[in-house]
């Protein structure tokens, strides 16, 4: 039970028109999204998504516009409905619960952060953060407290008192944060939380969100259309392309074996060497000598800038103290050049 | 003979038309007809209802129409009444009350009293200052009372306007059958000439009855307040309204945490409208004895007293710049609010 999935979408699909439930024989039939939309007049928004979310960690779904990334987040909490498929919270059907047993959900299990930040301009930040806390009917100085906890958090102590509209955006998401964190869920949904931001907010927000999870090991789904920003943050990366999951699993992993054309030619703009590491390339423990040590976790470009530039060096990779395996430099090179299957 | 002649004898209905004649008063045209004024028989005449009669006695006259609406009007008249005078009582005498009141408090009280009212709503010392040399002009001319009078029924008919409007529009930015089905009789109330409402009204009740006017103005006043509730709600930040629904808010909640703070100014602007709407009403509802300076603007066009009739016009005048100046302040102030604060 301990290995249970937090949340489990099984065959959901969405077609969005005027009778979904009659286009489901059609799309089972194996007509695809253009045929749908030419024949029947029906979109068909999300096709046998099946993703498991790990507790404690970050799924991050990935796709560009229209892959229906979007929709996809807003079935968790049902603010839209599938047309067919479970999903499944710590086990339980969402599709299954009553209106009252919906609101206790999004009231207690589940937060979320919006792109546009969705904050109440007529509240204050204080307020605004107390939210979830506000909703629930807790009382005034309980929710203000916990409020207050969340924002000082997310570096905006001293701003309570302040509207909204007085904040930058990086700040208002800071609130946006803080109003999800002060829900105190297991479950934090982030629908493109950092893509109104600029590059350097975005960074800081990222290195925010780490930092906020390794203390507090949520279940993060996170949306995003920007790669760097996906395999910075995810332990589980799930792409999706016209509402099809094409490829999903370990970041490293997609990096090193990218599934299909779409995909490669997603991951060729990389820069590899700073986001492969060193457990993704290592292989067993053979050599007698090595030109040094190395951390599991550590990145290629660390190991590039140790090495100088010398590929014939083999390093010695250690878990914490213990050594697990070896890398040799001429793998490492071997692994910054993008595998294009496609190409002669 | 008639010109559509032929079309009844060829349908073979000269019978049926000649067995019984239209009951149809006298019109102007038939006086004149039997004076041999008539001066006829120029080219094809529209087959209307009166060409058709002259041809065959059963087929109505148009007189009949309004001469039939009115009896059936006359026909509902007791029931109608009996079911609306005990609903609307109590607007006679919330009518009285205020009219009562308005003029029972005495001139250095009462104006105080509302300069410290509009420094409360509007918080704006120009507007201040220029509604307390408003009402203190209007006491020097000797126009208070009368003023007093009209401001008395547009209070009341105002507050019962937002009362009744706002749920109104609450209820239709939720439902979208409301909405399609209450439009067309905004419009209807909106633009039917506001002579034509006190028509009805006057065959319901009694002249002497304070409703008769307060309901001529709630009906023509109503409309913004309606209109612009909805357009306010249904206007809301579409993704604001998802955080409130993705935190797990009931309705209630998001009708009165979000919706409706969001839409205040929106509101207040149907506010500002409805005040200005019961104020050009009020003066025309003078017409079926409704108090104030309409009285004054009344008298003068029957009696042609040109001084009279002005002077009273400009008290209107003052009076509609007073409630505003005040109203939009009170908007600007909620506006402002909700940008920087």
């Amino acid at each position: 039970m301990t290995q249970e999935p937090k949340v489990r979408l099984r065959g959901v699909y969405k077609i969005f028109g005027s009778e979904p439930e009659a286009m489901m024989p059609h799309v089972h039939g194996g007509m695809g999204k253009e045929e749908l939309l030419a024949e029947h007049k029906h979109v068909l928004g999300l096709q046998d998504i099946n993703v498991d979310m790990q507790a404690g960690e970050i799924t991050v779904v990935m796709g560009l516009s229209g892959s229906g990334k979007s929709t996809l987040i807003r079935h968790l909490n049902r603010l839209i409905e599938p047309t067919a498929g479970e999903i499944l919270i710590d086990g339980d059907d969402v599709m299954k619960q009553s209106e009252s047993g919906l609101r206790a959900l999004r009231q207690e299990r589940m937060s979320m952060v919006f792109q546009k930040f969705a904050l109440l301009p007529h509240r204050t930040v204080l307020q605004n953060a107390a939210m979830s806390l506000n909703v629930r009917g807790m009382d005034v100085e309980t929710q203000e407290k916990e409020a207050a906890k969340w924002l000082d958090r997310v570096g905006l102590g001293g701003y309570e008192n302040r509207y909204p509209s007085q904040l930058s955006g990086g700040m208002q998401q800071r609130v946006g944060i803080a109003r999800a964190l002060t829900a105190n869920t297991d479950i934090m949904l982030m629908d493109e939380a950092f893509s109104a931001l600029d590059p350097l907010i975005r960074t800081d927000m990222q290195n925010l969100l780490l930092e906020l999870q390794a203390e507090l090991q949520k279940t993060i789904i996170f949306i995003t259309h920007d790669l760097d920003e996906a395999l910075k943050l995810a332990d589980h990366l799930v792409i999706l392309k016209d509402g099809a999951v094409v490829q999903q699993g370990e970041p490293q992993g997609i990096l090193l074996n990218p599934a299909d054309p779409y995909i490669e030619d997603f991951v060729s703009d990389i820069n590899r060497a700073r986001v492969l590491r060193v457990k993704s390339v290592m292989g067993a423990l053979s050599a007698k000598k090595f030109s040094g040590d190395v951390q599991l976790t550590d990145n290629l470009e660390s190991l590039i800038a140790l090495s100088e530039g010398d590929t014939s060096n083999i390093y010695r990779v250690l878990d914490g103290e213990t050594p697990v395996g070896q890398l040799d430099m001429r793998d490492l090179v071997k692994a910054l050049v993008p595998r294009i299957s496609s190409a002669a | 003979m008639a010109f559509y002649d032929w079309v009844f004898d060829g349908l073979g209905l000269r019978e049926w038309c000649d067995s019984d004649t239209s009951a149809a008063p006298l019109s102007m045209a038939d006086l004149l007809a039997q004076a041999g004024n008539d001066e006829g028989g120029e080219g094809v005449p529209f087959p209307s209802l009166d060409a058709l009669n002259e041809s065959c006695g059963t087929v109505s006259q148009t007189r009949d129409l309004t001469a039939g609406i009115e009896e059936a009007f006359l026909a509902a008249k007791s029931s109608l009444k009996l079911v609306l005078d005990p609903i609307t009582q109590p607007l006679s005498w919330a009518l009285d009350g205020a009219l009562w009141l308005f003029q029972a408090v005495p001139w250095f009280v009462m104006i105080p009293l509302l300069v410290l009212l509009t420094w409360y709503v509007a918080r704006s010392f120009a507007v201040t200052v220029f509604v307390a040399l408003s009402f203190l002009f209007l006491g020097f001319i000797d126009h208070l009372d009368v003023a007093m009078q009209t401001l008395a029924i547009i209070f009341v008919c105002t507050g019962l306007s937002v009362i009744l409007g706002v749920p109104i529009g609450i209820a239709m930015s939720k439902s979208d059958t409301m909405q399609r089905a209450s439009i067309p009789v905004l419009d209807l109330l909106q633009t039917l000439p506001s002579f034509v409402y006190l028509i009805p009204l006057i065959f319901l009740f009694s002249v002497t009855e304070s409703k008769l006017y307060g309901i001529a103005i709630i009906l023509y006043a109503i409309v913004p307040i309606i209109r612009l509730t909805d357009l306010g709600i249904r206007l809301v930040d579409k993704d604001v309204i998802e955080a409130a629904d993705a935190f797990g808010m009931t309705n209630r909640q998001k009708l009165i945490k979000v919706q409706l703070p969001l839409a205040l100014p929106n509101i207040m602007a149907g506010v500002n409208q409805t005040i200005m709407m019961s104020l050009a009403m009020v003066v025309i509802a003078s017409l079926v004895s409704a108090p104030g300076l309409g009285v004054l603007v009344l008298r003068g066009i029957r009696n042609l007293e040109l001084g009279v009739g002005i002077v009273a016009g400009i008290g209107i005048v003052l009076l509609a710049v007073i409630l505003d100046r005040t109203s939009k302040a009170a908007l600007s102030r909620v506006d402002m609010g909700r940008n920087q604060n």
